[in-house]
């Protein structure tokens, strides 16, 4: 998020969009009802009405998979009728810069694009500049080829009609939507949008969000109290997860983990720093050099010198163009290519798209380590019932790990709030937490390597290692030391003393940090910041929410991001009754500001959005693979024949694999008809191995289910409890039909397009409650993050005539 | 000081945290259940479910209402269970004196079973249920134990919406009203065009269940039949009990 849960309740209105927020984050509806206690309109705008509709004030059906006609017709709007914030659009977005004559974009194609890779070359994209190599710019926003008017025009075909023929949302709907929340243009109000997984699992996952975060910029909304762009994010950590790159993309801290297109650290460094001739730009990402260093410092200890480039070396290296993500692991591990591996806490025999595919997949491995708090379909996947134990090769070996009461340690909330959470309990049996699993594992394979030398065994064996595993020295080396004496300013570090904060980290190996977003944290032996519980407040605090002294949020305990963008170029808040700093006597009070530096007007001012290397927030945004505005395409299966926004059906550079497993329907395929959306649910977590193992939580969700609607039920014979087949081309799966006033067909495109939903958490280990859903879904991805398209395929429904999967 | 929970049906999102969390402290049983086309389950009250979640959906001229009751015994100042039950096995159900807890206590062993289904018949919102392996009538117990302690009770605790609050009846009492006084102003404040497209005034009837006679009190938004068939009772507990105690007097007197 860019803001924090608390802050939600500061919003004027409140979009719910791609979540189910209610169900899946209950907490933090405590915060959307304070939103609606001081007044603000609470929209929820999902393919069916859930336990989060029925506490916002409005909901708004919406086909699955047309997020972007949805918010491009509202892009549309707000330029039409002139309800941009005008100041921040011109001050802070890169509403005036200026194109240069290469991009176009023409039927559904931007400049660049190879047919024979499936990729962009983005040196079209670039801006023009001038001679110092500062983007040119037209503030008056009037020039045809600044983005201001390349955004008018891209969004011009997202009228109305075209837009409630595809979703399936009523005009009148449309305009409702419209008007209310764009009404958070105006300077002294807000916005907030909640989003999750129904944004993310699309092949247009990272455009649903760009188009979410340009229309808070349009309106000013990022920044401020009550606005943001807030990813809710998943309970078994995924915050501090991705921050610490459980991702094979990144490196912690979100640095690009290094190719074989980059040998050097020199190399490296030049590709992935960039670089700006503005002096009012922070272009924070300019100082990655000195984060890099620490982590590979932090890594390698003494190991690490100036003279080895700290150990880049060392590193593996990916294959540029590879795709190392799971989806395409698992296509590798099909083809018989991988013989072994670990799998710790993922149930991918459930949660992975085509899970047919994933099950195939696992019995070509020799061998398989699982770490799970219960069995799971991926431990057993050589039990299941539908196959013959003798027939299967692997050797697995089952882990038992510890519950999170049983261990110290963190967790990120989606607010990045890092917090520290006490061992309650003793591990029961022999199960153990995972951080012991793997400094043991490591010990062990590292004792291996003295003795056997082997390939390649300074590769691990340069790495420091823990003689045990301990949370708070995790914690301590998370926020990094200094390795020598250093005196910055006018004060003295000695050795081994904690870095206070990230601007101290250096490039020159005086530093350690195994994450920079973290250092801060822990700046000083004995105050774990992660431990803190004060609730003291300023008064001007207080009116935010803002709680500084509660836990530690990265970074460096920022809890609103962006926030010079909160108040105008001379420093006077845009909202004057919920200011979110304020500029007193030669300094900022309030929030810690997104750079201490004076209001942007004055001669030292900076730029509010320091992560862009141009400081200002992307309207037009080169940075994603599949185009610098995002587009509607049709999910990888869609209901229809035609896209009426252009003549590309579907995301040019979505990612496919392309096993014989991986079968897709055609457009419109009259097999499969129906769409399929799938979900979590509040009372059980995930790929459900830890919830079905939990008695009162399966007696408050028993089986497999999927909801329907009255109208398609009638079609298909179909009764409330009966059981039914729903088949995708990938397979089927038996579940209960739970009909529902909840869901209704759509009209789109001129006919009748009906949309079920399934959860996805029911597995075989657990008798008679059905199997994985995900049986169903396609192994299609998108291109910037390779998240599946969970959220939208097509499938048919019939009654079952003999239940397999379900004890009825 | 009599103690009371009030629960604002508007707030609750259904989580089923009270339902499991009030489980978890009475140590129950988890009870086999089916998926039968509902998100509630258990379907109905048993021995191992003090709370339980209902939900009821409705459509409305193109509108969907979809109505949470968080059900639980409404520790009735009067309580029906117990003056039906004082004329089998005296004080198998007592009421706290301190607090106003109405409380299924181990003597209920003593009931036979058609004595158990008479309580349970008396009671308006057919609540307490019989343990067939013990023999007790149960029901929520408002967490007694917890409240002599000074903690509030587990649902409570666990609502993290704040549907739930705890404490002196008085102070329960004026909270619900304060609610009912926003609603109905909330639905009479003249809304501009856009406001009533979202609103969905036209259908609300906000009302307190019953609050006079109740140590639990509820505040709905729609009409209460809407939530569950015992939501609101269709017979005065008072005269009910009245009846009953009339019953009850000779046979006493018989017993001296």
């Amino acid at each position: 998020m860019t803001q924090h849960w608390i802050d939600i309740k500061n919003a004027n209105a409140v979009l719910i969009m791609g979540s189910n927020a209610a169900e899946h984050h209950p907490i933090s509806f405590k915060w959307v009802l304070k939103a609606k206690d001081a007044g603000a309109k609470v929209i929820h705008v999902d393919p069916k009405f859930s336990r989060t509709s029925a506490r916002s004030d409005l909901h708004v059906p919406l086909r699955s998979g047309t997020d972007i006609a949805f918010l491009g017709g509202m892009v549309k709007y707000i330029l039409e009728n002139d309800l941009i914030q005008k100041e921040y659009v011109a001050e802070y977005t890169n509403a005036a810069f200026i194109l240069g004559d290469g991009y176009t974009f023409e039927d559904g194609l931007f400049s660049g694009f190879d047919p024979a890779t499936g990729k962009y070359d983005k040196t079209t994209w670039a801006f023009a500049k001038d001679e110092k190599g500062v983007p040119l710019r037209d503030k008056t926003l009037q020039n045809p080829r600044c983005v201001y008017q390349l955004l008018k025009k891209h969004y011009d075909r997202y009228n109305l009609d075209r837009v409630s023929s595809i979703t399936g949302v009523s005009k009148e709907n449309l305009l409702i939507v419209y008007e209310t929340y764009s009404a958070t243009g105006k300077p002294d109000k807000a916005g907030t949008m909640m989003y999750a997984l129904g944004w993310t699992q699309h092949s247009v996952g990272c455009q649903n969000i760009r188009l979410g975060c340009m229309i808070q910029l349009l309106l000013g909304n990022i920044g401020v109290a009550g606005g943001g762009v807030n990813a809710l994010r998943g309970e078994p950590n995924v915050q501090g997860s991705t921050d610490h790159a459980l991702l094979w993309h990144i490196l912690p801290g979100y640095h690009a983990v290094p190719t074989t297109a980059w040998p050097t650290l020199t190399d490296y460094l030049k590709a992935n720093t960039p670089v700006t001739n503005d002096p009012k730009s922070l272009n924070w990402w300019g100082n990655r050099p000195k984060y890099v260093v620490s982590l590979l410092k932090g890594w390698f200890g003494d190991n690490a010198t100036a003279e080895n480039e700290f150990g880049y070396g060392l590193l593996p290296k990916a294959e540029p163009g590879v795709d190392y993500a799971s989806m395409f692991q698992f296509d590798r591990m099909y083809e018989g290519k991988i013989k072994g591996g670990m799998i710790f806490g993922h149930n991918p025999a459930v949660s992975m798209p085509n899970t047919h595919k994933i099950r195939a997949a696992l019995k070509n491995l020799d061998w398989l380590v699982v770490g799970e708090v219960h069995d799971t379909e991926t431990a057993s996947f050589w039990r299941n019932p539908s196959e013959d134990p003798k027939k299967i090769k692997t050797e697995v070996f089952l882990l038992p790990s510890c519950q999170r009461g049983e261990k110290d340690g963190t967790t990120s909330n989606s607010g990045r709030w890092h917090q520290w959470h006490h061992k309650g309990y003793e591990p029961a049996g022999e199960s153990r937490s995972m951080g012991w699993m793997l400094v043991e594992i490591g010990k062990r394979v590292r004792a291996l390597y003295e003795k056997e030398k082997g390939a390649f065994p300074e590769g691990l064996l340069s790495h420091t290692w823990p003689k045990e595993y301990n949370a708070d020295e995790m914690a301590r080396m998370i926020n990094g030391v200094f390795t020598r004496d250093v005196t910055i300013k006018d004060k003295t570090y000695k050795k081994g003393d904690q870095v206070p904060s990230f601007p101290s980290l250096q490039a020159d190996g005086s530093t350690t940090s195994l994450n920079w977003l973290y250092c801060g944290c822990y700046p000083e032996a004995g105050k774990n910041l992660a431990k803190r519980r004060d609730l003291t407040q300023t008064p001007m605090q207080a009116k935010l929410g803002l709680f500084p002294s509660y836990t530690w949020a990265w970074p460096v305990n920022r809890r609103i991001l962006y926030n010079r963008a909160s108040v105008d170029p001379k420093g006077n808040p845009f909202n004057p009754e919920l200011p979110v700093i304020l500029w007193e006597g030669g300094k900022w009070i309030g929030d810690i500001p997104d750079g201490g530096a004076p209001p942007m007007a004055e001669e030292k001012g900076t730029y509010p959005f320091i992560m862009q290397s141009e400081g200002h927030g992307h309207l037009f945004g080169p940075g994603r693979v599949d185009g610098p505005f995002p587009e509607h395409y049709e999910p990888a299966e869609t209901p229809i024949a035609k896209n009426p926004f252009s003549s590309r059906m579907n995301n040019p550079c979505m990612k496919v694999a392309k096993s014989d497993m991986d079968l897709l329907a055609k457009p419109a395929d009259p097999k499969y008809p129906i769409v399929l959306t799938t979900y979590s649910l509040t009372e059980h977590w995930c790929g459900g191995g830890d919830t079905r193992n939990t008695p009162y939580l399966l007696e408050a969700e028993p089986q497999q289910y999927v909801e329907m609607s009255h109208e398609l039920a009638a079609e298909k014979g179909i009764k409330n409890g009966d059981v039914v087949v729903v088949e995708s081309i990938r397979g089927k799966v038996e579940a209960i039909a739970m009909v529902t006033v909840r869901i209704v067909p759509f009209q789109v495109e001129g006919k009748t397009v009906h949309l079920i939903g399934m959860p996805f958490c029911f597995g075989w280990t657990t008798p008679g409650v059905g199997d994985a859903t995900n049986r169903l879904t396609p192994s299609v991805g998108d291109p910037n993050t390779t998240i599946p398209e969970y959220k939208a395929c097509l499938v048919n429904i019939r009654k079952a005539d003999k239940v397999t999967e379900l004890s009825v | 000081m009599a103690k009371s929970i009030f629960i604002d049906t508007t707030r609750c999102t259904a989580c089923r945290g009270c339902q499991v969390a009030c489980k978890q402290w009475h140590d129950h049983e988890a009870v086999p259940t089916k998926q039968t086309g509902t998100h509630q389950n258990p379907p109905d009250l048993t021995p191992n479910n003090f709370k339980l979640v209902r939900f009821s959906e409705h459509k409305i001229d193109g509108h969907v209402h979809w109505l949470f009751f968080p059900d639980q015994c409404r520790h009735c100042l009067q309580p029906a269970c117990k003056a039906t039950a004082d004329m089998y096995v005296e004080d198998a159900i007592v009421v706290d004196e301190a607090t106003g807890i109405v409380v299924c206590t181990e003597k209920t062993k003593e009931l036979t079973k058609d004595q158990c289904d008479e309580i349970i018949d008396s009671c308006p919102y057919n609540i307490p249920r019989r343990n067939e392996i013990s023999g007790e009538l149960v029901k929520c117990d408002m967490c007694i134990d917890r409240v002599q302690a000074g903690l509030v009770p587990m649902c409570v605790k666990s609502c993290c919406t704040g549907a739930m609050s705890f404490g002196e009846r008085e102070d329960m009492l004026i909270k619900a009203k304060l609610r009912l006084t926003e609603a109905q102003a909330e639905i009479e404040r003249p809304k501009s065009e856009l406001e009533t497209k979202i609103a969905c005034d036209v259908h609300k009837s906000c009302t307190i269940l019953d609050e006079e006679d109740l140590g639990v009190i509820y505040f709905l938004e729609m009409p209460r039949e809407m939530y569950h068939q015992y939501a609101g009772r269709e017979i005065k507990p008072l005269n009910r009990a009245d009846f009953l105690a009339g019953l009850a007097k000779p046979f006493k007197n018989m017993l001296g």
